[in-house]
């Protein structure tokens, strides 16, 4: 039997394997799809791991410091003196004092231009903490200029002290014998605003920004978009209208989304007179840009929703918003979060848009309310991008894996509500 | 009997018109779906309406509780009466009606809800209840009507999608049936189920027959036969006989009846 049919079955022998072997060549190339997309991630994720690493460490120095009566208090006013005295003096002699050889004027200010400009202000709070500690020494920890920071930094590497002066690199060098520099986690940068100086400058401010502009947008974006997609599905009659109003929608959604900057800027500063680089109208701007995409989104969640489901409540008598109320919109609403929570995302990393509305502008103190001026997280890295001190770049790096932590947490937010809210039928 | 005029009440006295549809023309879009179709049915009776696929059936129930209100391009001329009240009139709220004409589909389709908020849920939004403990009875009697009372009441809780089958569309027929309804339309509710699923859902229109009145479209003339006191053959969206169950069966008058009750087509 079987040797009668032999051509035959060789035939279908033979269509099997190229069968296989076609499905097989379809698997790799997936594979292979999917590991150029790993390793791009990867090398992406590195690069700005690597880079932003040195940004969360920061150099100190223990310095002994005598807080000398006649420097800091001439007039013999005691603790009211305090408050605003003379500290940089202090720091000046402390500096003199333990590298008596460098007296020279130029050399005193190399000396002084170690150490933070922050550095007499720390020194001042530490002696407002305890007054009593007027005319005493203390050892206290200063945190050193970002060239010095640098320089430690790129001890081992090429390039070493391209900012420095021969004798700003000895003084360091004998800090280093004497086991004075530390290396500390720099809780500056997570804690405080922006600042001119590289290493004071902290992302907190850009965070609390961002977070009150989305903070807006969602509040906008999610109530208008549903109700919108609620409307257009459940009670809009079908006809050239709705088609009209969908089609410039999906029209919307492609907008480049400066244009939604310069509406804003027409709009919302120029006609209503709202206050210039506030979240509050950057987040109404970046709310009419998430708009479409929640509709979208919003729409096709609630078509699928099966009719049944409707028919039923339809059928024990619920009325029309009742059964899109309380029956499709509850169904809807994963699908509806996703596309909310997926349009946040892009409106968390756009820039554009607001620098239109002035959110370009550098801001020193951390936002308090959405009317205060502000910054976001994606303009606080290209203003620090494009910054001179070679220090911002490591900021730049940092800051970018803040946003990008931002996002991851966004994400899985949503991918907690979703499965939350999932119900199956 | 002639059938251009469909029988009444099949001659006894016990019967009332309950539902009346008199000259009912319904169109999707440019297309007739049904043709000056004349058909009452009665109270306390399980009318069963039979036909080849596309014939009309679900297009008529679904005119008698106006469901066909949402689907676009639906026209209906001619009129439907409940209890002598026309139910396209002015005067007649579509919810009101709704919840006077309960409806079983063919595909079991609980809420995503618990089995308690499946019941509970047309008694609350009809304000039948004003308490949770009367709310709690009227779950219960409309869960124990619906023979499935034994079988979950240990899981109220639970999802009612999370039953079989036929528990699923005994768990539909109990929230119809929790409103209070006169009247229950069921569109083949048992296409979906296994035998033994279909002899428990037979078993219960049999006696839900005692206090409402039942219109049920079925492709089963097994069924028919077994549940139906009345019965209506539809074709190509006309009625072409109706009369007593027993006489469509074995003594129709219509040559087509006869060829579709024996199986000759379908």
């Amino acid at each position: 039997m079987t040797e009668l049919r032999n051509p035959e079955a060789e035939a279908t022998r033979g269509r099997l394997r190229r069968r296989y072997r076609a499905e097989r060549r379809f698997r790799a190339y997936g594979a292979a799809a999917i590991g150029v997309a790993l390793l791009a991630l990867a090398g992406l994720l590195t690069s700005v791991v690597l880079g932003a690493l040195p940004a969360f460490w920061q150099h100190e120095v223990r310095l002994p410091v005598h807080f000398d009566r006649a420097l800091l208090d001439p007039d013999g006013r005691g603790a009211a003196a305090l408050p605003d005295a003379n500290y940089a003096a202090v720091l000046k002699q402390a500096l003199r004092e333990r590298f008596p050889e460098y007296a020279g004027r130029s050399e005193q200010r190399q000396l002084s231009a170690l150490l933070s400009m922050q550095a007499p202000f720390d020194v001042r709070e530490r002696l407002l903490a305890e007054p009593a500690k007027l005319g005493r020494s203390e050892e206290l920890r200063l945190l050193l200029s970002d060239e010095a920071d640098l320089f430690l930094k790129s001890q081992d590497g090429e390039g070493a002290g391209a900012g420095l002066s021969e004798v700003q690199q000895s003084v360091l060098e004998a800090w280093l014998a004497e086991g004075r520099i530390e290396l500390v986690f720099a809780w500056r940068f997570l804690r405080s605003g922006d600042s001119r100086e590289p290493e004071l400058a902290g992302v907190w401010g850009a965070v609390v920004g961002s977070f009150l502009t989305l903070a807006i947008t969602l509040a906008l974006s999610f109530p208008v978009g549903a109700a919108a997609a609620l409307y257009l599905e459940e009670f809009a009659a079908k006809g050239r209208l709705t088609d009209w109003i969908e089609i410039n929608i999906n029209n919307l959604a492609a907008v480049p989304s400066i244009v939604f900057g310069l509406l804003g800027l027409a709009l919302f500063l120029n006609l209503f007179g709202l206050p210039r680089s506030a979240p509050l109208v950057g987040g109404m701007v970046l709310a009419l840009m998430t708009l479409p995409t929640v509709i979208i989104a919003g729409r096709a969640a609630i078509r699928s929703v099966p009719p049944s489901i409707r028919e039923a409540a339809l059928g024990v008598g619920a009325s029309p918003l009742q059964v899109a109320l309380q029956h499709v919109l509850p169904l809807a609403l994963p699908g509806l979060l996703t596309g909310t929570i997926l349009g946040m995302a892009r409106a968390l990393g756009e820039t554009a848009p607001l620098l239109m509305i002035g959110m370009v502008a550098f801001i020193v103190d951390v936002p308090r309310s959405v009317s205060d001026p502000a910054t976001v997280l994606p303009v606080q890295i290209f203003l620090w991008a494009d910054a001179p001190e070679r220090a911002f770049m490591a900021k730049t790096s940092a800051a970018i894996l803040v946003l990008l932590g931002f996002l991851v947490s966004m994400n899985l937010l949503a991918i907690l509500l979703r499965n939350r809210f999932e119900r199956r039928w | 009997m002639p059938s251009g005029e469909p029988r009444q009440a099949g001659g006894s006295e016990r019967y009332l018109t309950k539902i009346s549809a008199r000259d009912l023309n319904v169109f999707y879009g440019e297309k007739q779906a049904l043709y000056d179709v004349n058909l009452d049915i009665l109270r306390n009776t399980v009318t069963a309406l039979i036909g080849p696929s596309g014939c009309g059936k679900s297009t008529f129930i679904r005119c008698v509780n106006r469901m066909n209100d949402v689907v676009v391009g639906c026209r209906v001329e001619g009129k439907i009466t409940l209890d002598g009240d026309d139910v396209y009139g002015e005067e007649i709220d579509v919810v009101q009606l709704r919840a006077r004409i309960g409806m079983v589909f063919q595909k079991p389709n609980p809420f995503p809800k618990s089995v308690y908020e499946n019941v509970a849920y047309g008694p609350r939004i009809h304000g039948l209840a004003s308490s949770r403990a009367e709310l709690d009875e009227i779950v219960m009697s409309s869960l124990e009507r619906a023979g499935l009372l034994a079988e979950v009441k240990d899981r109220l809780g639970d999802s009612g999608t999370s039953l079989s089958g036929g528990q699923q569309q005994r768990l539909c027929i109990a929230r119809a049936i929790a409103v209070n309804p006169e009247v229950i339309l069921m569109d083949e509710p048992c296409s979906a189920l296994d035998p033994i699923a279909t002899a428990k859902i037979e078993e219960l229109i049999e006696t839900l027959r005692r206090n409402y009145t039942i219109a049920i479209v079925t492709h089963s003339m097994q069924q028919a036969a077994r549940i139906s006191q009345r019965t209506a053959f539809f074709h190509l969206g006309r009625v072409v006989e109706v009369g007593e169950t027993a006489q469509i069966f074995t003594d129709p008058h219509e040559p087509r009846t006869r060829d579709y009750v024996t199986g000759r087509f379908g």
